[in-house]
Protein backbone atom coordinates (compact mmCIF):
# COMPACT_ATOMS: atom_id res chain seq x y z
CA UNK A 1 0.00 0.00 0.00
CA UNK A 2 2.64 2.51 1.08
CA UNK A 3 4.81 1.67 -1.92
CA UNK A 4 2.00 2.20 -4.42
CA UNK A 5 1.42 5.73 -3.07
CA UNK A 6 2.35 8.56 -5.40
CA UNK A 7 4.81 11.19 -4.13
CA UNK A 8 2.06 13.79 -3.64
CA UNK A 9 -0.06 11.31 -1.65
CA UNK A 10 2.68 11.03 0.94
CA UNK A 11 2.76 14.76 1.64
CA UNK A 12 -0.38 15.70 3.56
CA UNK A 13 -0.85 18.19 6.40
CA UNK A 14 2.27 19.58 7.97
CA UNK A 15 2.72 17.76 11.27
CA UNK A 16 5.72 18.00 13.56
CA UNK A 17 6.98 17.43 17.06
CA UNK A 18 7.51 20.54 19.13
CA UNK A 19 11.21 21.35 19.31
CA UNK A 20 13.34 24.16 20.72
CA UNK A 21 14.41 26.67 18.10
CA UNK A 22 11.91 25.67 15.40
CA UNK A 23 12.14 29.08 13.74
CA UNK A 24 15.92 29.39 14.15
CA UNK A 25 17.89 31.35 16.75
CA UNK A 26 15.30 34.04 17.32
CA UNK A 27 17.52 35.83 19.85
CA UNK A 28 19.25 37.46 16.91
CA UNK A 29 16.02 39.40 16.20
CA UNK A 30 16.20 41.40 19.42
CA UNK A 31 17.38 44.96 19.72
CA UNK A 32 17.10 44.85 23.53
CA UNK A 33 17.74 42.13 26.09
CA UNK A 34 16.22 41.72 29.59
CA UNK A 35 18.48 41.92 32.65
CA UNK A 36 17.11 40.74 36.02
CA UNK A 37 18.13 42.68 39.12
CA UNK A 38 18.48 39.82 41.59
CA UNK A 39 18.37 42.24 44.55
CA UNK A 40 14.73 42.99 43.68
CA UNK A 41 13.52 39.64 42.28
CA UNK A 42 10.85 38.18 44.64
CA UNK A 43 11.85 34.46 44.46
CA UNK A 44 15.50 35.36 44.99
CA UNK A 45 14.80 37.69 47.90
CA UNK A 46 12.37 35.32 49.60
CA UNK A 47 14.28 32.19 48.68
CA UNK A 48 10.92 30.59 47.89
CA UNK A 49 9.32 29.56 44.59
CA UNK A 50 6.95 32.49 44.20
CA UNK A 51 5.85 35.15 41.70
CA UNK A 52 7.46 33.82 38.47
CA UNK A 53 5.39 36.28 36.42
CA UNK A 54 8.29 36.53 33.94
CA UNK A 55 8.20 32.75 33.44
CA UNK A 56 4.40 32.78 33.16
CA UNK A 57 4.07 35.61 30.69
CA UNK A 58 7.07 34.97 28.42
CA UNK A 59 5.49 34.20 25.00
CA UNK A 60 8.63 32.35 23.90
CA UNK A 61 9.02 30.22 27.07
CA UNK A 62 12.66 31.22 27.42
CA UNK A 63 12.48 32.06 31.17
CA UNK A 64 13.09 29.22 33.64
CA UNK A 65 10.98 28.64 36.76
CA UNK A 66 14.07 28.52 38.98
CA UNK A 67 15.70 30.59 41.71
CA UNK A 68 17.03 32.78 40.25
CA UNK A 69 14.99 32.77 37.00
CA UNK A 70 17.25 32.46 33.96
CA UNK A 71 16.60 33.85 30.50
CA UNK A 72 17.81 32.00 27.39
CA UNK A 73 19.09 34.89 25.29
CA UNK A 74 19.70 32.58 22.30
CA UNK A 75 15.91 32.58 21.75
CA UNK A 76 14.71 35.70 23.62
CA UNK A 77 13.24 38.08 21.02
CA UNK A 78 13.52 41.05 23.41
CA UNK A 79 9.80 41.85 23.47
CA UNK A 80 9.95 43.26 27.04
CA UNK A 81 6.78 41.57 28.31
CA UNK A 82 8.71 40.21 31.33
CA UNK A 83 9.78 43.75 32.20
CA UNK A 84 6.16 44.92 31.90
CA UNK A 85 4.81 42.09 34.06
CA UNK A 86 7.45 42.12 36.84
CA UNK A 87 5.60 43.49 39.90
CA UNK A 88 8.77 44.85 41.53
CA UNK A 89 10.37 46.29 38.38
CA UNK A 90 13.36 43.96 38.72
CA UNK A 91 13.76 43.59 34.94
CA UNK A 92 15.34 46.21 32.69
CA UNK A 93 15.76 46.11 28.92
CA UNK A 94 19.29 46.93 27.76
CA UNK A 95 20.41 47.80 24.25
CA UNK A 96 22.02 44.92 22.41
CA UNK A 97 25.30 45.74 20.70
CA UNK A 98 24.29 46.12 17.04
CA UNK A 99 26.78 43.74 15.47
CA UNK B 1 -38.92 -1.88 -13.27
CA UNK B 2 -40.20 -4.55 -10.91
CA UNK B 3 -40.51 -3.38 -7.35
CA UNK B 4 -41.36 -5.87 -4.61
CA UNK B 5 -44.05 -5.10 -2.02
CA UNK B 6 -41.39 -4.84 0.65
CA UNK B 7 -39.41 -2.34 -1.39
CA UNK B 8 -42.57 -0.34 -2.07
CA UNK B 9 -43.22 0.04 1.66
CA UNK B 10 -39.59 0.93 2.24
CA UNK B 11 -39.70 3.61 -0.44
CA UNK B 12 -42.96 5.06 0.94
CA UNK B 13 -41.56 5.19 4.46
CA UNK B 14 -38.35 6.89 3.53
CA UNK B 15 -39.48 9.51 1.04
CA UNK B 16 -40.37 12.69 2.88
CA UNK B 17 -40.90 16.32 1.95
CA UNK B 18 -37.74 18.24 2.73
CA UNK B 19 -36.25 21.60 1.89
CA UNK B 20 -32.72 21.62 0.47
CA UNK B 21 -31.44 22.87 3.81
CA UNK B 22 -33.10 20.07 5.73
CA UNK B 23 -31.93 17.51 3.17
CA UNK B 24 -28.36 18.67 3.93
CA UNK B 25 -29.01 18.45 7.69
CA UNK B 26 -30.33 14.89 7.37
CA UNK B 27 -27.26 13.85 5.35
CA UNK B 28 -24.97 15.35 7.99
CA UNK B 29 -26.91 13.48 10.71
CA UNK B 30 -26.73 10.19 8.85
CA UNK B 31 -23.03 10.65 8.15
CA UNK B 32 -22.64 10.61 11.96
CA UNK B 33 -20.55 13.76 12.29
CA UNK B 34 -18.83 14.32 15.62
CA UNK B 35 -18.58 18.10 15.71
CA UNK B 36 -20.65 20.86 14.10
CA UNK B 37 -19.88 24.54 14.49
CA UNK B 38 -21.73 27.30 12.73
CA UNK B 39 -23.00 30.84 12.87
CA UNK B 40 -26.49 31.61 11.56
CA UNK B 41 -26.85 33.39 8.22
CA UNK B 42 -29.69 33.52 5.72
CA UNK B 43 -30.47 31.36 3.75
CA UNK B 44 -28.35 28.65 5.36
CA UNK B 45 -29.63 28.88 8.96
CA UNK B 46 -32.21 26.06 8.78
CA UNK B 47 -29.36 23.58 8.13
CA UNK B 48 -27.70 24.15 11.47
CA UNK B 49 -30.99 24.78 13.29
CA UNK B 50 -32.09 21.31 12.22
CA UNK B 51 -28.75 19.80 13.26
CA UNK B 52 -29.08 21.46 16.69
CA UNK B 53 -32.55 19.91 16.92
CA UNK B 54 -31.20 16.46 16.01
CA UNK B 55 -28.57 16.79 18.73
CA UNK B 56 -31.06 17.96 21.40
CA UNK B 57 -33.42 15.10 20.51
CA UNK B 58 -30.58 12.63 20.78
CA UNK B 59 -30.84 11.66 17.11
CA UNK B 60 -27.26 12.75 16.50
CA UNK B 61 -24.47 12.24 18.99
CA UNK B 62 -22.38 15.27 18.17
CA UNK B 63 -20.99 18.36 19.81
CA UNK B 64 -22.46 21.63 18.52
CA UNK B 65 -20.00 24.44 19.21
CA UNK B 66 -21.67 27.85 19.30
CA UNK B 67 -19.36 30.59 18.09
CA UNK B 68 -19.37 34.33 17.55
CA UNK B 69 -18.56 34.31 13.84
CA UNK B 70 -18.10 32.14 10.76
CA UNK B 71 -14.36 32.67 11.04
CA UNK B 72 -14.46 31.01 14.45
CA UNK B 73 -16.78 28.29 13.17
CA UNK B 74 -14.21 27.21 10.59
CA UNK B 75 -11.38 27.57 13.14
CA UNK B 76 -13.27 25.23 15.50
CA UNK B 77 -13.84 22.73 12.70
CA UNK B 78 -10.17 22.79 11.66
CA UNK B 79 -9.16 22.00 15.25
CA UNK B 80 -11.91 19.40 15.67
CA UNK B 81 -11.00 17.73 12.40
CA UNK B 82 -7.35 17.60 13.46
CA UNK B 83 -8.41 15.53 16.47
CA UNK B 84 -9.74 12.91 14.08
CA UNK B 85 -13.41 13.84 14.22
CA UNK B 86 -15.82 14.00 11.28
CA UNK B 87 -17.04 17.59 11.04
CA UNK B 88 -19.46 19.70 9.01
CA UNK B 89 -20.93 23.20 8.82
CA UNK B 90 -23.03 25.43 6.59
CA UNK B 91 -22.90 29.07 5.58
CA UNK B 92 -23.84 31.64 2.93
CA UNK B 93 -22.55 34.80 1.26
CA UNK B 94 -20.80 37.11 3.74
CA UNK B 95 -20.55 34.26 6.22
CA UNK B 96 -18.39 32.46 3.69
CA UNK B 97 -16.40 35.64 3.07
CA UNK B 98 -15.74 36.01 6.80
CA UNK B 99 -14.78 32.34 6.89
CA UNK B 100 -12.51 32.80 3.89
CA UNK B 101 -9.36 33.36 5.92
CA UNK B 102 -9.67 29.90 7.51
CA UNK B 103 -10.51 28.03 4.28
CA UNK B 104 -6.94 27.63 2.96
CA UNK B 105 -5.85 26.36 6.41
CA UNK B 106 -8.39 23.56 6.07
CA UNK B 107 -7.26 22.57 2.59
CA UNK B 108 -3.56 23.18 3.30
CA UNK B 109 -3.69 20.89 6.34
CA UNK B 110 -5.77 18.43 4.29
CA UNK B 111 -8.69 18.40 6.72
CA UNK B 112 -11.78 16.58 5.33
CA UNK B 113 -14.37 19.20 6.34
CA UNK B 114 -17.77 19.28 4.61
CA UNK B 115 -19.37 22.71 4.16
CA UNK B 116 -22.87 23.31 2.82
CA UNK B 117 -23.25 26.60 1.00
CA UNK B 118 -26.76 27.91 0.35
CA UNK B 119 -25.63 30.41 -2.28
CA UNK B 120 -26.47 34.07 -1.94
CA UNK B 121 -25.35 37.28 -3.60
CA UNK B 122 -22.68 39.49 -2.06
CA UNK B 123 -23.33 43.06 -0.94
CA UNK B 124 -23.35 45.88 -1.62
CA UNK B 125 -26.12 46.62 -2.22
CA UNK B 126 -27.51 44.38 0.44
CA UNK B 127 -29.37 41.36 -0.84
CA UNK B 128 -30.29 38.08 0.75
CA UNK B 129 -31.38 36.48 -2.51
CA UNK B 130 -29.55 33.94 -4.56
CA UNK B 131 -26.81 33.98 -7.14
CA UNK B 132 -23.50 32.12 -7.36
CA UNK B 133 -21.21 35.01 -6.45
CA UNK B 134 -20.23 33.61 -3.03
CA UNK B 135 -19.62 30.13 -4.46
CA UNK B 136 -17.14 31.33 -7.09
CA UNK B 137 -15.08 33.54 -4.77
CA UNK B 138 -13.54 30.52 -3.03
CA UNK B 139 -12.40 28.83 -6.21
CA UNK B 140 -8.68 29.30 -5.51
CA UNK B 141 -8.44 28.04 -1.91
CA UNK B 142 -8.01 24.33 -2.64
CA UNK B 143 -11.46 22.98 -1.75
CA UNK B 144 -13.48 20.55 -3.84
CA UNK B 145 -16.64 22.39 -4.93
CA UNK B 146 -19.94 20.81 -5.97
CA UNK B 147 -23.05 22.59 -7.20
CA UNK B 148 -26.38 20.79 -6.76
CA UNK B 149 -29.66 21.28 -8.58
CA UNK B 150 -32.33 19.74 -6.36
CA UNK B 151 -32.90 18.56 -2.81
CA UNK B 152 -32.25 14.88 -3.44
CA UNK B 153 -28.99 15.86 -5.09
CA UNK B 154 -28.07 17.97 -2.04
CA UNK B 155 -28.63 14.94 0.20
CA UNK B 156 -26.79 12.53 -2.10
CA UNK B 157 -23.90 14.89 -2.78
CA UNK B 158 -23.41 15.42 0.96
CA UNK B 159 -23.14 11.68 1.53
CA UNK B 160 -20.62 11.41 -1.31
CA UNK B 161 -18.80 14.50 -0.03
CA UNK B 162 -17.82 12.83 3.25
CA UNK B 163 -16.51 9.78 1.43
CA UNK B 164 -14.58 11.89 -1.09
CA UNK B 165 -13.17 14.23 1.55
CA UNK B 166 -11.99 11.35 3.72
CA UNK B 167 -10.57 9.18 0.93
CA UNK B 168 -7.03 8.28 2.07
CA UNK B 169 -5.76 9.23 -1.40
CA UNK B 170 -7.21 12.74 -0.98
CA UNK B 171 -7.99 14.21 2.46
CA UNK B 172 -9.53 17.38 1.05
CA UNK B 173 -12.33 19.65 2.27
CA UNK B 174 -15.54 19.77 0.20
CA UNK B 175 -18.18 22.44 -0.43
CA UNK B 176 -21.70 21.39 -1.42
CA UNK B 177 -23.32 24.41 -3.04
CA UNK B 178 -27.00 24.83 -3.83
CA UNK B 179 -29.08 27.88 -4.72
CA UNK B 180 -30.47 29.84 -1.79
CA UNK B 181 -34.31 29.71 -1.60
CA UNK B 182 -34.79 28.01 -4.98
CA UNK B 183 -33.20 24.89 -3.51
CA UNK B 184 -32.58 25.76 0.14
CA UNK B 185 -36.17 26.69 1.02
CA UNK B 186 -38.28 24.78 -1.49
CA UNK B 187 -39.65 21.47 -0.28
CA UNK B 188 -39.34 18.45 -2.55
CA UNK B 189 -39.68 14.72 -1.94
CA UNK B 190 -36.32 13.38 -0.79
CA UNK B 191 -35.53 9.73 -0.24
CA UNK B 192 -33.62 9.24 3.00
CA UNK B 193 -31.48 6.14 2.88
CA UNK B 194 -31.27 3.36 5.39
CA UNK B 195 -28.72 4.14 8.12
CA UNK B 196 -26.98 0.80 7.84
CA UNK B 197 -26.46 1.28 4.11
CA UNK B 198 -24.98 4.72 4.75
CA UNK B 199 -22.72 3.37 7.50
CA UNK B 200 -21.40 0.82 5.03
CA UNK B 201 -20.91 3.51 2.39
CA UNK B 202 -19.14 5.94 4.71
CA UNK B 203 -16.95 3.99 7.14
CA UNK B 204 -15.59 5.79 10.25
CA UNK B 205 -12.99 8.44 9.47
CA UNK B 206 -9.42 7.18 9.50
CA UNK B 207 -7.69 10.55 9.63
CA UNK B 208 -4.07 11.25 8.71
CA UNK B 209 -3.86 13.60 11.70
CA UNK B 210 -5.12 12.71 15.14
CA UNK B 211 -4.08 15.20 17.79
CA UNK B 212 -6.35 13.54 20.37
CA UNK B 213 -3.83 10.71 20.51
CA UNK B 214 -1.57 12.19 23.19
CA UNK B 215 0.77 9.21 23.30
CA UNK B 216 2.78 11.24 20.81
CA UNK B 217 3.29 14.95 21.33
CA UNK B 218 2.84 16.62 17.99
CA UNK B 219 1.37 19.69 16.39
CA UNK B 220 0.11 20.78 13.01
CA UNK B 221 1.06 23.86 11.06
CA UNK B 222 4.68 24.50 11.87
CA UNK B 223 6.28 27.33 9.93
CA UNK B 224 7.37 25.92 6.60
CA UNK B 225 10.21 27.59 4.80
CA UNK B 226 11.10 28.06 1.14
CA UNK B 227 13.51 25.16 1.72
CA UNK B 228 13.44 21.48 2.61
CA UNK B 229 14.13 21.34 6.35
CA UNK B 230 15.77 18.80 8.61
CA UNK B 231 13.70 18.34 11.75
CA UNK B 232 14.15 16.04 14.72
CA UNK B 233 11.67 13.66 13.04
CA UNK B 234 13.59 13.65 9.77
CA UNK B 235 13.62 15.64 6.54
CA UNK B 236 10.42 17.62 6.03
CA UNK B 237 8.89 19.22 2.93
CA UNK B 238 8.95 22.97 2.34
CA UNK B 239 5.87 25.05 1.57
CA UNK B 240 6.34 24.46 -2.17
CA UNK B 241 6.14 20.67 -1.79
CA UNK B 242 3.00 20.89 0.38
CA UNK B 243 1.28 23.07 -2.20
CA UNK B 244 2.40 20.83 -5.07
CA UNK B 245 0.84 17.89 -3.23
CA UNK B 246 -2.41 19.82 -2.70
CA UNK B 247 -2.68 20.74 -6.38
CA UNK B 248 -1.80 17.23 -7.63
CA UNK B 249 -4.33 15.71 -5.25
CA UNK B 250 -7.02 18.07 -6.51
CA UNK B 251 -6.14 17.28 -10.13
CA UNK B 252 -6.29 13.57 -9.42
CA UNK B 253 -9.43 13.81 -7.30
CA UNK B 254 -11.64 13.88 -10.40
CA UNK B 255 -11.20 10.13 -10.94
CA UNK B 256 -11.85 9.43 -7.26
CA UNK B 257 -14.95 11.65 -7.32
CA UNK B 258 -16.28 9.64 -10.29
CA UNK B 259 -15.41 6.40 -8.52
CA UNK B 260 -17.29 7.44 -5.35
CA UNK B 261 -20.24 8.60 -7.47
CA UNK B 262 -20.36 5.27 -9.28
CA UNK B 263 -20.22 3.37 -6.02
CA UNK B 264 -23.03 5.54 -4.66
CA UNK B 265 -25.08 4.87 -7.82
CA UNK B 266 -24.52 1.13 -7.42
CA UNK B 267 -25.49 1.09 -3.75
CA UNK B 268 -28.38 3.56 -3.78
CA UNK B 269 -29.62 3.52 -7.38
CA UNK B 270 -29.33 7.23 -8.12
CA UNK B 271 -26.75 8.84 -10.37
CA UNK B 272 -25.87 12.34 -11.54
CA UNK B 273 -24.24 12.09 -14.95
CA UNK B 274 -20.73 10.83 -14.28
CA UNK B 275 -20.55 12.59 -10.91
CA UNK B 276 -18.76 15.54 -12.49
CA UNK B 277 -20.96 16.61 -15.40
CA UNK B 278 -24.57 15.91 -16.28
CA UNK B 279 -25.52 15.73 -19.93
CA UNK B 280 -29.07 16.35 -21.18
CA UNK B 281 -30.08 15.59 -24.79
CA UNK B 282 -26.53 15.93 -26.03
CA UNK B 283 -26.36 12.86 -28.29
CA UNK B 284 -27.30 14.62 -31.54
CA UNK B 285 -26.60 18.17 -30.39
CA UNK B 286 -24.36 20.70 -32.11
CA UNK B 287 -25.40 23.53 -29.78
CA UNK B 288 -24.78 23.18 -26.05
CA UNK B 289 -25.88 25.24 -23.08
CA UNK B 290 -23.36 25.20 -20.23
CA UNK B 291 -24.57 26.16 -16.75
CA UNK B 292 -24.79 25.07 -13.11
CA UNK B 293 -27.28 25.04 -10.25
CA UNK B 294 -30.70 26.61 -10.72
CA UNK B 295 -29.69 28.16 -14.05
CA UNK B 296 -29.16 24.65 -15.36
CA UNK B 297 -32.61 23.59 -14.11
CA UNK B 298 -34.20 26.46 -16.04
CA UNK B 299 -32.15 25.52 -19.10
CA UNK B 300 -33.67 22.02 -18.99
CA UNK B 301 -37.02 23.65 -19.78
CA UNK B 302 -35.49 25.98 -22.36
CA UNK B 303 -33.84 23.24 -24.42
CA UNK B 304 -37.17 21.44 -24.81
CA UNK B 305 -38.70 24.61 -26.24
CA UNK B 306 -35.68 25.28 -28.46
CA UNK B 307 -35.78 21.70 -29.74
CA UNK B 308 -39.38 22.21 -30.79
CA UNK B 309 -38.03 25.08 -32.95
CA UNK B 310 -35.81 22.52 -34.64
CA UNK B 311 -32.51 23.40 -32.95
CA UNK B 312 -30.26 20.47 -32.12
CA UNK B 313 -29.52 21.73 -28.66
CA UNK B 314 -28.38 19.98 -25.50
CA UNK B 315 -27.31 20.91 -22.00
CA UNK B 316 -24.18 20.27 -19.97
CA UNK B 317 -24.63 20.84 -16.26
CA UNK B 318 -21.47 21.41 -14.30
CA UNK B 319 -21.71 19.51 -11.02
CA UNK B 320 -18.05 19.72 -10.07
CA UNK B 321 -16.72 23.27 -10.26
CA UNK B 322 -13.40 22.65 -8.48
CA UNK B 323 -11.29 20.91 -9.53
CA UNK B 324 -12.50 22.18 -12.91
CA UNK B 325 -13.04 19.07 -15.07
CA UNK B 326 -11.18 20.51 -18.06
CA UNK B 327 -10.20 17.16 -19.56
CA UNK B 328 -13.80 15.88 -19.51
CA UNK B 329 -15.02 19.11 -21.07
CA UNK B 330 -12.38 19.00 -23.82
CA UNK B 331 -13.38 15.44 -24.64
CA UNK B 332 -17.02 16.36 -24.72
CA UNK B 333 -16.77 19.62 -26.64
CA UNK B 334 -14.20 18.59 -29.26
CA UNK B 335 -16.83 18.21 -31.97
CA UNK B 336 -19.39 20.75 -30.77
CA UNK B 337 -19.86 23.92 -32.85
CA UNK B 338 -21.65 26.35 -30.57
CA UNK B 339 -21.65 26.78 -26.80
CA UNK B 340 -23.73 29.26 -24.84
CA UNK B 341 -22.81 29.79 -21.19
CA UNK B 342 -25.11 31.25 -18.55
CA UNK B 343 -23.44 32.61 -15.44
CA UNK B 344 -25.21 33.62 -12.25
CA UNK B 345 -21.96 35.29 -11.19
CA UNK B 346 -19.30 37.61 -12.55
CA UNK B 347 -15.55 37.56 -12.24
CA UNK B 348 -15.86 41.35 -11.80
CA UNK B 349 -13.79 43.23 -14.32
CA UNK B 350 -13.80 40.26 -16.66
CA UNK B 351 -16.63 37.88 -17.61
CA UNK B 352 -18.95 35.31 -16.10
CA UNK B 353 -16.67 32.79 -14.43
CA UNK B 354 -18.02 29.65 -16.10
CA UNK B 355 -17.69 31.42 -19.43
CA UNK B 356 -14.01 32.24 -19.17
CA UNK B 357 -13.08 29.02 -17.45
CA UNK B 358 -14.70 27.01 -20.22
CA UNK B 359 -12.89 29.11 -22.83
CA UNK B 360 -9.59 28.41 -21.07
CA UNK B 361 -10.35 24.70 -20.77
CA UNK B 362 -11.01 24.39 -24.50
CA UNK B 363 -7.88 26.32 -25.51
CA UNK B 364 -6.01 24.55 -28.28
CA UNK B 365 -8.86 22.32 -29.50
CA UNK B 366 -8.51 21.68 -33.23
CA UNK B 367 -12.11 22.55 -34.03
CA UNK B 368 -12.54 25.49 -31.73
CA UNK B 369 -16.21 25.94 -30.80
CA UNK B 370 -17.91 29.34 -30.69
CA UNK B 371 -18.50 30.35 -27.07
CA UNK B 372 -20.75 33.14 -25.86
CA UNK B 373 -21.42 33.92 -22.22
CA UNK B 374 -24.38 35.69 -20.65
CA UNK B 375 -24.97 37.01 -17.13
CA UNK B 376 -28.32 36.09 -15.60
CA UNK B 377 -30.21 36.38 -12.33
CA UNK B 378 -27.85 38.32 -10.07
CA UNK B 379 -29.33 39.09 -6.65
CA UNK B 380 -32.22 36.68 -7.12
CA UNK B 381 -33.65 38.24 -10.31
CA UNK B 382 -35.80 35.52 -11.88
CA UNK B 383 -34.00 33.52 -14.54
CA UNK B 384 -36.82 32.85 -16.96
CA UNK B 385 -36.97 30.31 -19.73
CA UNK B 386 -37.37 33.17 -22.21
CA UNK B 387 -34.09 34.70 -21.03
CA UNK B 388 -32.28 31.47 -21.84
CA UNK B 389 -34.04 31.24 -25.20
CA UNK B 390 -33.21 34.89 -26.06
CA UNK B 391 -29.61 34.23 -25.09
CA UNK B 392 -29.37 31.22 -27.36
CA UNK B 393 -30.93 33.11 -30.30
CA UNK B 394 -28.68 36.14 -29.85
CA UNK B 395 -25.59 33.99 -29.55
CA UNK B 396 -26.36 31.93 -32.64
CA UNK B 397 -26.95 35.17 -34.54
CA UNK B 398 -23.56 36.53 -33.49
CA UNK B 399 -21.83 33.25 -34.30
CA UNK B 400 -23.35 33.36 -37.79
CA UNK B 401 -22.02 36.89 -38.33
CA UNK B 402 -18.63 35.99 -36.86
CA UNK B 403 -18.96 38.54 -34.06
CA UNK B 404 -16.72 37.94 -31.07
CA UNK B 405 -16.62 40.04 -27.93
CA UNK B 406 -15.45 39.70 -24.32
CA UNK B 407 -17.94 42.33 -23.25
CA UNK B 408 -20.50 40.87 -20.83
CA UNK B 409 -24.14 40.80 -21.80
CA UNK B 410 -26.93 40.81 -19.20
CA UNK B 411 -30.24 39.04 -19.69
CA UNK B 412 -33.30 40.10 -17.70
CA UNK B 413 -32.08 43.65 -16.95
CA UNK B 414 -34.97 46.09 -16.58
CA UNK B 415 -33.27 49.40 -17.26
CA UNK B 416 -36.23 50.44 -19.42
CA UNK B 417 -38.30 50.87 -16.26
CA UNK B 418 -35.69 53.24 -14.84
CA UNK B 419 -35.74 55.96 -17.49
CA UNK B 420 -36.62 58.52 -14.77
CA UNK B 421 -33.95 57.37 -12.33
CA UNK B 422 -30.90 59.52 -11.69
CA UNK B 423 -29.28 59.33 -8.28
CA UNK B 424 -28.36 63.02 -8.31
CA UNK B 425 -32.05 64.00 -8.40
CA UNK B 426 -33.48 60.90 -6.68
CA UNK B 427 -33.33 62.28 -3.13
CA UNK B 428 -34.69 65.70 -4.04
CA UNK B 429 -37.91 64.25 -5.38
CA UNK B 430 -39.00 62.91 -1.96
Amino acid sequence: MTDSKKDYQKILGSVQKPVIGEAGKTGTWSSKKPIIDLNKCIPVKSGKPSCFNCWLYCPEAVVTRTIPPEIDLVYCKGCGICMEECPVKAIKMEEVNPE
Amino acid sequence: MNVSEQEKTEIKENIIMLTGNHAAAHAIRQARVGVVSAYPITPQSPVVEKIAEFISEGKLKARFVKVESEHSAMAVLCAASATGSRVATATSAHGLELMYEMLPWASGNRLPIVLNLATRSLGAPWSVWTDHQDFITIRDVGWIQFMCENNQEVYDTNLQAFKIAEDPRLFLPVVCGYDGYITSHTAQPVKLENQEKIDNFIPPLNHHINLSDISQVKGIDPVTTPHIVKRVEGTAPGYYEYRYALQRSLENSINIIKEVHDEFAKRFGRSYGNGVLKTIKTDDANIIIFAMGSVASQSRVAINKLRSEGLKIGLIILKLFRPFPAEELRQFFKDIENIIVFDKDIGYGYEGVLSYELKAALYGLKNRPNIKGFIVGLGGRDVKTEHIITGVHNALNEFKQGIFTNKTEFLGLRLDELSDYDESTYFKSG
